[in-house]
């Protein structure tokens, strides 16, 4: 069963336009994410499926409900984490929860121990009397976890959950999720712009410019990109790049003096490319594709050169623009 | 509308509780009218004499300085909707299952709680300044501060509901708050002063519910606004307030519902 449904989703702020025509289903049980860089249009999809904002065109529907004209029913069956608090920073931690419970109308007698029980698994028990403004970031973030499954949602949306948090909360928060997903058959939708993140999820989007440009199951993905992922440096990169395309027929691209192809079964390839290779070779890596293979792959470009393109923002309104007219 | 009821006992529950974790805000709601209490009390008391017969300016100013704390907290709660807006809360209240509706009556409600709160404490003033406090007087202002405190705060949601962040803030102070408290016939008698004056402090809503509050003291003999010929009872104010704050919320609905 799909639990998302959306087709042809559009929105457009004035003149711009930041989601163009976006199609897909998540499926039920499945960590579904969107890859995108910023401003690429995540959140407002996010926005639109949670029935913050009205679509321009286009439908959409969450565990079989219409965004817009059943808002009520798909508010009820959702969980949300967002990229910044939503936390009351006046109350207790254990206040925000009973808000919440008593917001989703969530039985009292189920209430207590529930919260008990989500607070143990985020390891906030013991701070549960403490103000939110008392808080750290990561335990702000593992609190708002919490108290977004406190009303048994069936699916839970997370919006860059791990955004400016350190390495070792972002892991701890993803053994949660996983946990989370064993035990209750959660569906997941989660934004991200980080590629390690990403490796998390069953199928991903890679959103860009407010269109999907690819979407399917990681490993298709990452074998899109044509096998394992080789890089060399070698004395001379420009001859070498002749000998790659001209005699082993690849199509290998140079960043930084580091060439890199990909080639299927890499391990098996690359002993003879070593003893074979006419360009004397300075040194060799192996590995298997990530997120960001792919997304160079798919987009031509990185997702932190397009972050620290100034023109990114320019260029999405001049296209939005132009598709307005 | 369950779902309606539901809301307004959750909203108005977490106002309270804001309400009272929050003493330096308690602190300096109350801080404030009593040093206007003092000073102006000591200041012009002895100049003023008597208002009207057996009624001094201490005792004269002294419903309205009850209603002050309340008037500040009602508008500020009506306005806290962009804090919550700006720390995020607000999106968690949208994202739930509440009804809209119901999210901003339940701050007025919660301002209701506060406002009868704060009135309690300031009626300990009452008996060191001469006022007379009765039952009757003690039963009539328990609807007058809610329907005022309800007036007020749906005038903050309305103010409060458009607004993307503080900066308008300092602002909205100076332009609505402190007119509306020196316009409301707190200080002077509404009918003894020049006639723009006059005319501006009959259109403050806040004057009406000033008015009835000091009626609910000192009897029908104070009563200080006349419009068209028709001196106003506590009745004829308390309704002129219900008003004011229907239109108002009803206002703050209106522009809290338009999504993009």
């Amino acid at each position: 069963m799909d639990v998302i449904e959306t087709s042809n989703l559009v929105k457009r702020f004035g003149d711009l336009e930041a989601v163009r025509g976006v199609s897909f289903a998540v499926h039920e049980g499945e960590i579904f994410g969107f890859l995108g860089p910023n401003g690429a249009g995540k959140t407002t999809v996010i926005n639109i499926l949670c029935t913050l904002l009205h679509p321009t065109a286009g439908e959409a529907r969450v565990n079989g409900y219409d965004v817009v004209r059943e808002c009520s029913k798909v508010r009820q069956s959702i969980g949300l984490i967002f990229q910044e608090s939503t936390l009351d920073d006046y109350l207790t931690a254990e206040q925000n929860l009973r808000f919440h419970g008593y917001a989703y109308a969530v039985p009292k007698g189920v209430l207590e121990p529930r919260l008990k029980e989500l607070l143990e698994m985020v390891e906030l028990w013991d701070r549960r009397k403490a103000k939110i403004r008392t808080y750290s970031g990561g335990m702000k973030r593992r609190l708002e976890i919490a108290r977004g499954l406190l009303h048994r949602p069936r699916v839970l949306f997370l919006d860059e959950p791990t955004l400016g948090l350190d390495p070792q909360t972002r892991h701890r928060i993803w053994d949660y999720i996983h946990d989370l997903r064993k035990r209750e058959n959660l569906t997941i939708f989660m934004t991200t712009h980080y590629m390690d993140e990403a490796e998390n999820c069953d199928r991903v989007a890679i959103i860009d410019y407010g269109q999907i440009v690819v979407m399917d199951t990681l490993e298709t993905l990452k074998d899109s990109v044509g096998g394992d992922v080789i890089s060399v440096k070698t004395e001379d990169n420009e001859a070498a790049m002749r000998v790659l395309v001209g005699e082993y027929k690849l199509c290998p691209s140079i960043r930084d003096g580091v060439i890199s192809f990909a080639v299927p079964r890499g391990e098996e390839f690359l002993p003879g490319f070593v003893s074979g290779f006419p360009v004397p070779i300075l040194s060799v890596g192996l590995a298997r594709p990530t997120m960001e293979d792919v997304f160079l792959k798919v987009t031509g470009r990185t997702i932190r050169e397009q972050e620290a393109d100034p023109m990114h923002e320019m260029k999405q309104m001049v296209r939005g623009r132009g598709r307005g007219r | 509308m369950a779902n309606f009821f539901r809301s307004v006992r959750v909203i108005a529950h977490r106002e309270f509780l804001r309400f009272i974790q929050d003493r330096p805000r308690m602190i300096s709601s109350f801080s404030m009218p009593l040093v206007f209490l003092v000073i102006f009390g000591a200041g012009f008391g002895r100049l003023i004499g008597e208002i009207v017969p057996d009624v001094d300016y201490i005792q004269f100013m002294y419903p309205g300085i009850l209603a002050m704390p309340i008037l500040m907290t009602s508008v500020m709660s009506g306005v806290s909707i962009v804090w919550d807006r700006e720390f995020g809360f607000l999106k968690e209240v949208l994202v739930s299952p509440l009804n809209r509706s119901g999210v901003l009556a339940g701050k007025a409600v919660g301002a209701g709680i506060i406002a009868l709160i704060q009135g309690t404490i300031m009626l300990a003033v009452a008996p060191f300044l001469n006022v007379p406090i009765g039952l009757r007087t003690v039963l009539a202002l328990i609807p007058l501060l809610l329907i005022l405190s309800f007036a007020l705060s749906a005038l903050g949601l309305l103010i409060g509901a458009r607004m993307r962040s503080q900066q308008g803030f300092q602002l909205l102070m100076q332009l609505v708050i402190f007119p509306m408290l020196f316009l409301s016939g707190i200080f002077f008698p509404v009918a003894q002063v020049a006639r723009w004056l006059e005319v501006l402090s009959k259109l403050n809503p806040v004057t009406y519910g000033i008015d009835a509050i000091r009626q609910a003291f000192l009897g029908a003999e104070v009563a200080g606004v006349t419009i068209f010929g028709h001196t106003m009872g506590i009745i004829d104010s308390a309704l002129v307030v219900a008003m004011a704050g229907a239109v108002f919320l009803t206002g703050a609905i209106r522009v809290f519902n338009l999504r993009e």
